[in-house]
């Protein structure tokens, strides 16, 4: 008797499980192909808006090489650098980077850098800041993280790449020091490193697949 | 009881009597967590609303073919299928909203207003009782959201309908408003003690008018013999 109705109630469930996979399986198979669009127009948005459409002529998402370099990236993991060209013309390195020591945890960066070593721009993609202090580093809140677009670094000890308060060129936020400064950092050492590697980062291969390219994930 | 009436009483319960957030208190991890602008509070609002209405209609629907013995397991794979749907379609065509409530949608799994209502309405009722039930709660616990989210929008950042345009489009944007400019907003609304206070004070509110009814309604004399309730909750 409790056999068959364990039996039963068995078949019942493993019904249910089954008609729910299925309905998912169904609903993913219909929505990948949009997801992945979705995450690439995003990537696409960005890059943009630091390398403006005009300037370079090859394919900027999928010209992209991975790069594992946690003293000049600020993270174990590997890294996309997209590289923006106009015909065999170097235009600019497009660098995901991180700051790690923001003040609730690490700032996820983008850095557009010329060979030249001029700052083409920089966006915020990901961060846990205070909520009106901190924050000020999305474009969206404030246009601080645009002070950056066109300056440049003269080496490691430039006393410009400081906010204000320790003598730099960059304005802090009232009440949040520790962000602009986490930022500042994290844009120098960027800038620094890709311009230093500028040429091997060009011709290295193109080895990004679409998996690791979500901006947003981690 | 007519038909009407109990529409009627369903409405009544799901927005003001049995309020699934400010009555029955139930689902206030995510009510918490992402009331800090009015338009993360209505996306999540209208997500649960969503997962509420499918999730009570299929459980009513089903309910001929589910033992007692094994409800609550099929109304948790019920409910999981629904919330991973919408996840997956926000994630296709709201994009801008998954990456602002992105991690928060899988929460509406543990809101247990949901199973609460699948087990304590659909489970007993015709789909379409049961579908207005899910509709007319959703529409209360996402009217909370919106309220608490724009008091706390107001107050820790003087705007309303902040990032509109990610949940309804680029024509959304032109509803933003700047109501008052701070030069030191204040945090503690958009952190999350901010919501417990909000929430706290949105029931206290509640409770106050709900009282004020009742003192009302006993200095009125009785007219009519009392009636005897016959739908249980």
């Amino acid at each position: 008797m409790i056999f068959s109705s364990m039996k039963r109630n068995g078949i019942i469930l493993a019904a249910f499980a089954a008609v729910a996979t299925a309905l998912l399986i169904a609903v993913q198979w219909a929505t990948a192909d949009r997801i992945a669009a979705q995450q690439r127009n995003e990537v696409m948005r960005t890059l943009n808006e630091l390398v403006p459409r005009s300037t370079y002529s090859n394919d900027l998402y999928r010209d992209c090489t991975l790069v594992t370099n946690p003293d000049a990236l600020g993270i174990d993991s590997a890294q996309p650098v997209y590289r923006a060209r106009d015909n065999n013309n170097h235009v600019a390195l497009v660098v995901r980077t991180t700051a790690p020591d923001g003040y609730s945890g690490a700032i996820h960066l983008l850095v557009a850098i010329a060979p030249s070593g001029t700052i083409l721009g920089s966006r915020v993609l990901q961060h846990r800041e205070t909520p009106g202090l901190g924050d000020k580093i999305e474009l969206r809140k404030s246009d601080w993280i645009l002070s950056f677009t066109n300056q440049r670094v003269n080496g490691e000890n430039d006393p410009r790449w400081a906010v204000r308060r320790d003598g730099g060129a960059f304005d802090q936020f009232t009440g949040a020091t520790i962000t602009p400064r986490a930022v500042i950092n994290a844009i120098q050492r960027t800038a620094l490193w890709a311009q230093a590697n500028s040429n091997a980062l060009f011709t290295a291969p193109a080895n990004c697949d679409a998996a690791t390219q979500g901006v947003g994930n981690e | 009881m007519s038909n009407v009436n109990e529409y009627k009483t369903l409405t009544a319960n799901g927005l003001w009597e049995n309020n699934p957030a400010l009555v029955q208190l139930l689902g206030l991890c995510p009510l918490l967590a992402v009331t800090g602008t009015v338009t993360n509070g209505l996306g999540l609002g209208i997500a649960t609303l969503l997962v509420l209405m499918g999730s009570n209609i299929t459980v009513s629907l089903v309910r001929d073919w589910v033992p007692n013995e094994i409800r609550i397991p099929v109304f948790v794979i019920v409910i999981a299928t629904f919330v991973t749907l919408i996840e997956l379609l926000m994630n296709a065509f709201t994009y801008g909203l998954y990456t602002a409530l992105g991690i928060f949608i899988p929460l509406i799994v543990t809101n247990c207003a949901i199973i609460g209502r699948a087990e304590a309405y659909a489970s007993k009722n015709p789909w379409h009782k049961a579908g207005f039930d899910g509709f007319v709660m959703g529409l209360g616990f996402a009217l909370v959201l919106v309220l608490l989210g724009g008091l706390r929008e107001i107050i820790g950042q003087g705007t309303l309908f902040d990032g509109a345009d990610l949940l309804l489009g680029p024509w959304a944007a032109s509803l933003r408003m700047e109501l008052i400019q701070f030069d030191y907003p204040l945090l503690v609304a958009i952190l999350p003690p901010g919501a417990f206070i909000g929430l706290g004070l949105i029931i206290a509110v509640k409770n106050g008018i709900d009282l004020q009814r009742k003192r009302r309604a006993a200095k009125q004399p009785i007219a009519k013999a009392q009636r005897a309730r016959v739908t249980s909750q």
